[in-house]
């Protein structure tokens, strides 16, 4: 039972996050989580801003509870089936890490810089988090779709809108890293 | 009994995504640096089993819970969409380090700034609900 305490190799989580595509299937739905991001929009009144929040919450209900599930997972993750996990991540990432200033690199799970207790007091810190969340739910609703919904539901079912957008959130990416990251950081 | 296994799902879920370290915010970058085959691997492993799953549902015309055959819609034909909407969320998965399914599962993990991130999800999917029709699709 060690390993269920050691990081999870990519060949064994892989299989279990389409397994997890596979079951909501069988239950009816599709795996998609940023939808959620347009229900709680509705269930903080946005009905009453646009009609495209004119949806029966009911409905995304079970959605809602995949995603109180996942809060709940990530604290069972963290707490008890880890012994302070840190990704091993490769020594050149870090090398370049440590050059934008991020110390913690390769020494915890998330970055202090940007994730630890000093967040909440930095308004550039603020700011950058904001931004990122801001980016995040405004292209997953453009694009129809976020990495579950598209890169795994959409390609596992063979629709090329689905490639179309996983090509873009990677353009995105690359854009974010490697050209705006050196004037971020 | 059904609300159960939801929130089942989603346990499983979250505890593949925090215990796999897609929800870590140093193995997205490690990904956009194409330093490791890390997330690759997750991916592709993920779509292999996927691809196959979905395309014997499709052709042995199975059933799910409810008894009848499960039909997953394609989506709409377009190019603008996928490809700005894509952009735009990617500029922010890498800037935060977190998809819409991380997002929740670091919060459960204690990383309680990602609220923060999630905030802003809510904003920008608002924002998006408001501009829609002035949006090329």
């Amino acid at each position: 039972m060690e390993w269920i305490f050691q990081p999870w190799p990519w060949y064994v989580s892989g299989p279990l996050i389409a397994l997890t595509m596979i079951i909501l299937i069988f239950l009816g739905k599709n795996f998609g989580v940023s939808s959620n991001l347009r229900t709680i929009c509705t269930l903080c009144g946005a009905d009453k801003t646009s009609s495209f929040f004119q949806i029966d919450w009911r409905t995304q209900r079970w959605n809602l509870l995949v995603v109180i599930g996942a809060i709940i997972g990530g604290f069972i993750a963290s707490n008890y089936l880890s012994n302070d996990q840190v990704p091993e991540i490769q020594l050149e990432t870090i090398a370049t890490l440590n050059e934008l200033g991020f110390q913690s690199a390769g020494k915890t799970y998330m970055p202090t810089e940007l994730y630890g207790e000093a967040a909440f007091v930095s308004p550039k810190n603020i700011f950058l988090l904001l931004i990122g969340g801001m980016l995040v739910g405004f292209g997953s609703r453009y694009a129809g779709g976020c990495t579950s919904g598209h890169s795994i539901s959409g390609i596992s079912n063979l629709q090329i809108p689905s490639l179309i957008a996983t090509i873009g959130f990677f353009i995105g990416g690359l854009i974010m890293v490697h050209f705006i990251f050196p004037f971020l950081f | 009994m059904r609300s159960t296994g939801y929130l089942i799902v989603g346990v499983f879920f979250g505890i593949v995504m925090y215990k796999s370290e897609a929800a870590s915010w140093f193995r997205i970058y490690e990904m956009f640096q194409f330093d490791s085959i890390h997330m690759y691997g997750l991916m592709g492993a993920a779509l292999l089993v996927g691809i196959i799953a979905v395309q014997l549902i499709k052709s042995k015309r199975l059933k799910n819970i409810e008894g009848e055959e499960i039909i997953i819609p394609d989506k709409k034909r377009s190019i603008a969409r996928y490809i700005i909407g894509g952009i735009f969320f990617g500029l922010g998965w890498a800037l935060a380090g977190a998809c819409p399914g991380p997002m929740f599962v670091l919060v459960g993990a204690g990383y309680f700034p990602i609220l923060i991130v999630i905030f802003g999800a809510v904003i920008g999917t608002w924002i998006y609900g408001m501009l829609r029709s002035k949006l090329p699709h």
